[in-house]
């Protein structure tokens, strides 16, 4: 069980299931492969033929109309097929297990599937046993991980700041159930980024956090301080319900980023998010559209990472 | 076995092609030897379109058998392919499919008007209907060894022969 | 080697109908029509395990009494106590009754069961103790489930009281534990897996102390997890308080760590916790804190388990590794083994209230008779049990069942 099941026996990505336990130059060669992508995506005919032949499944157990296009735009411009399919009531809810689902499926003959599972750990089961030459993509699985956002992020810090070296990073909001956190956490560190914090009152925080390498910061004012990055989560509202945080108001009052508390970062900071914001939550509409904003850059270099994700997993 | 010079090679290469250069010409080169030559060609015959370059393994047809290369670059075009007179650069013309690729990622940019081939090396052996109008020299290599142009320190440009499976 | 007499000898025991006649020197005139060389190998009681579910009535597709019971003789036991959240529930003297005959036909372990202290065991209404003890019941308890209130809990103790029932009670508070699947530390926070944290053991143990004190009600706590929790019982066991407590013979041994990448067959009630915790387990059990090791037995159907770690059932089957479990704990603890199997032969039957459980003269010849040496490998195919999920599924461990003897007849032949 210890050896990644990520790799295949070369060592290379066989599954993209997780950011955690990923050499630095596996991810590496993701955000560089997507390099190129970038410039595909610019173009007039905005795909090439890599995938040509190769079927991708878009397996989504948990509804998620955003996630998906943007691996339906990624695999259509590699020339795949893509077939899309919401599972959250159709089969489930007849008694079929989801590895029968996957066996039914692996069947038509998918080369690739990309899972979004309300489960943590999905995607590592449908990995542990489908046939092996198709490849896994996890899309979002429960609180555990989500890694092509991961890695669009760490893409569009790069692009803005070139090395991971230097930088202080901090990630705000609801890390306890944000898969996206745990995915930026283990890239960040792993790309050797010095400091990595987090931001977030207690009842939004796992236990022994701390053990992820990331100092552990209850206030904006003193968590922001000279940050290079700021990495903004959105806040469901479950939260309320389960009795995690009074009001959206007070959350905005205290951890939503606005102007001011942005003026606490280093000049050149940027904010990202993983979208769909919140506004006037999590994030306030003047910082979202502001000039320290990437958010759209994100989207962008969304498409040209999972294009990198699904060509290098394709061709190992 | 003696391989020539490919300073030389790319002298003569320079001076064929710039009989044909035309307001509208523009050099692409292919990744990685090709656009060490282009670049070259580039600045000696003082083209006024900028240069643009090609990583075609997005392009390739033996993606099935050997996946993504590890090295991608991004390819560039920074003029309006739509009509224009291009001029395609690579250190070593061999089995054609290489250009076979770069010519399609070519016409994902736009409708050029011609294209023409330059290499600083036919080692004969074509797979594919290719040939090239500019070509520093003709050689035949046994089919298990590989040629490539690499750059020294001192920016010179030399062909070297090696075993594919030894590496290089 | 019977813990209880202090015996670790090599000795004859001598065996006619159906109990234990002599050990040592034989009887005058005593002619065996069978004799076992138990050269190499140790003859210890029957084990005695304090949780076996077997899934009768109700649950048939996990696993039937046949398989089971099959699996408890395989791994040495012969008497054990199964816990009531069976479908329906052991409420009514009826369905205590018919579990008791079915197993009584079988021929095999003994089986005691623990009835349902609410009716349905759904923690709102006492059920008709005194009847179902009647019908064969030896302690109540809830299983996993809650009680609606505090009020119920204490009103269930005075009654089980009034008739000297002993109460068996897992700790967790049912709030805090909802909906988590792991342990509230570093693995869950990696994996993402929805928390159980330990004050939901600390805060329901306070709660079980507190109202046993006030009710004199006789506790038993099953499969206690955590350092905190161990430390609790301690203090109340040393206030006088009759309180016992076991642990099941995973713990001992797993912790969090186990769960790798989301491997289901480590989704285990109580979750498996941290290393801290494991240790003062060990520690507490050394040191009489803790009173016996169970298997904890949970069969589960293959299909429940392949799935996603936190909808993947929980449970694990156990009987046939409740002794080689115990005996890697003496091993790694440099205690003797004899030590040791008093956690699943005396100790156990002294909290079940039955004469088991011990090697003497006129006792039942429940026997258990092992290779201690012997390493095996665990997997489906060995295994009796129709579970064949387990944390230590392709490991090796040492101590295998030779014969199973009960009432004198050897049972299983290993």
């Amino acid at each position: 069980m210890n050896n990644n099941p990520q790799l295949n026996k070369n060592g290379e990505l066989q599954h993209l299931l997780t950011t955690e336990g990923l050499p630095a130059p596996i991810l590496l060669h993701i955000l560089d492969t997507a390099e190129s992508f970038v410039g595909v995506t610019e173009r007039d005919v905005k795909k090439v033929p890599l995938l040509r032949g190769k079927s991708v499944f878009n397996l989504f157990f948990e509804p998620s109309t955003r996630t998906r296009t943007t691996f339906e735009i990624a695999a259509k411009r590699l020339s795949a097929d893509v077939v899309n399919l919401n599972i959250a009531v159709s089969s489930q809810s007849k008694g079929e297990t989801l590895l029968d689902t996957v066996n039914n499926l692996s069947a038509m003959h998918a080369d690739m599937f990309v899972v979004r599972h309300s489960q943590s750990g999905a995607a590592h089961l449908i990995a542990r046993h489908v046939r092996p030459e198709i490849h896994v993509i996890n899309a979002g699985d429960g609180r555990h991980a989500h890694p092509t956002q991961g890695l669009l992020d760490m893409f569009t810090i790069r692009h803005y700041k070139r090395d991971f070296h230097n930088l202080r990073v901090a990630i705000v909001g609801d890390i306890l159930h944000s898969r996206v956190a745990r995915s930026q956490i283990h890239a960040l560190t792993t790309l050797g980024t010095p400091e990595v914090r987090v931001i977030a009152p207690r009842t939004l925080l796992p236990a022994k956090v701390e053990r992820l390498g990331v100092h552990v910061y209850h206030e904006m004012e003193r968590g922001l301080k000279d940050v290079d990055v700021l990495l903004m989560l959105r806040l469901q509202n479950e939260r309320m319900l389960s009795a995690r945080l009074p009001s959206t108001e007070e959350y905005f009052k205290y951890y939503g980023l606005t102007q001011e508390k942005l003026a606490l970062a280093k000049r050149d900071a940027i904010v990202l998010h993983p979208g769909p914001m919140n506004r006037g939550v999590e994030i306030d509409s003047a910082v979202a559209d502001g000039k320290h904003s990437v958010i759209l850059s994100q989207v962008t270099f969304g498409i040209a990472v999972r294009m990198a994700v699904m060509s290098i997993l394709a061709g190992n | 076995m003696q391989l020539p010079d490919a300073e030389q090679l790319l002298a003569s290469l320079t001076g064929r092609i710039r009989s044909d250069v035309a307001a509208n010409t523009a050099l692409v080169g292919i990744y990685t030897g090709g656009v060490w030559l282009a670049e070259r060609l580039h600045h000696d015959l003082e083209l006024a379109l900028p240069m643009g370059t090609l990583d075609v393994s997005f392009y390739r047809d033996d993606f099935g058998q050997i996946g993504l290369h590890p090295q991608v670059k991004p390819s560039g075009i920074p003029f309006e392919v739509e009509g224009s007179h291009i001029i395609l650069v690579d250190d070593v013309l061999y089995t054609g499919r290489t250009i076979r690729a770069a010519i399609n990622e070519l016409f994902d940019y736009g409708r050029p008007a011609s294209i023409r081939l330059a290499a600083l090396v036919d080692r004969g052996d074509r797979e594919l209907p290719i040939a090239a109008q500019y070509v520093g020299a003709t050689l035949k290599l046994p089919s298990d060894k590989m040629l490539a142009l690499e750059k020294g320190i001192d920016a010179k440009l030399s062909l070297s022969l090696y075993n594919p499976k030894s590496g290089g | 080697m019977d813990p209880k007499n202090g015996i670790d000898a090599l000795m004859d025991v001598f065996i006619a109908a159906g109990k234990i006649v002599a050990i040592g020197a034989g009887p005058d005139g005593f002619q065996a029509n069978r004799e076992i060389n138990a050269k190499d190998l140790v003859v210890c009681p029957g084990l005695v395990d304090l949780s076996a579910r077997l899934r009768e009535p109700g649950l048939e597709y996990k696993a039937t009494l046949e398989s089971e019971m099959e699996a408890a003789v395989a791994g040495g036991v012969t008497s054990l106590a199964c816990s009531p959240d069976t479908d329906p529930p052991l409420d009514e003297p009826g369905l205590v009754e018919m579990l008791k005959h079915r197993a009584r036909s079988l021929h095999q372990a003994h089986v005691y069961p623990i009835g349902a202290l609410t009716q349905g065991l759904k923690g709102e209404r006492l059920t008709e103790m005194a009847e179902l003890r009647d019908a064969g019941c030896i302690a109540f308890g809830q299983s996993d489930m809650p009680f609606t209130s505090a009020r119920v809990m204490m009103h269930a103790m005075q009654y089980a009281s009034t008739f000297s029932f002993g109460v068996w009670l897992r700790p967790q508070d049912a709030s805090l534990a909802d909906g988590g699947v792991a342990h509230d530390g570093e693995v869950a926070t990696r994996l993402g897996l929805p928390a159980v944290s330990v004050c939901a053991e600390t805060v329901a143990l306070s709660n079980i102390i507190l109202l046993a004190r006030e009710t004199g009600a006789r506790i038993h706590l099953c499969r206690i997890s955590s350092a905190e929790g161990v430390a609790m019982v301690r203090a109340a066991r040393r206030q006088g308080l009759p309180i016992t407590c076991d642990v099941a013979a995973n713990h001992l041994h797993l912790s969090e760590m186990d769960i790798g990448f989301f491997d289901s067959n480590c989704h285990l009630v109580p979750p498996l916790r941290g290393l801290s915790d494991r240790h003062a387990l060990r520690t507490g059990l050394l040191d009489g804190t803790i009173d016996a090791i169970c298997s904890d037995h949970a069969p589960v159907d293959e299909d429940a388990k392949l799935l996603p770690f936190g909808e993947a059932e929980a449970g694990a089957t156990g009987l046939e590794l409740l002794l080689p479990l115990t005996l890697k704990w003496a091993a790694e603890m440099k205690i003797p083994p004899a030590a040791a199997l008093a956690r699943i032969t005396v100790e156990p039957a002294r909290i079940l209230g039955v004469d088991a459980g011990h090697l003497s003269p006129d006792a039942a010849a429940d026997l258990c008779i092992f290779d201690p040496g012997r390493y095996w490998k665990v997997e489906a195919a060995v295994l009796k049990s129709q579970g064949k999920n387990t944390p230590f599924l392709g490991m090796e461990l040492q101590g295998r069942v030779k014969y199973t003897l009960i009432n004198g007849h050897i049972v299983h032949e290993g």
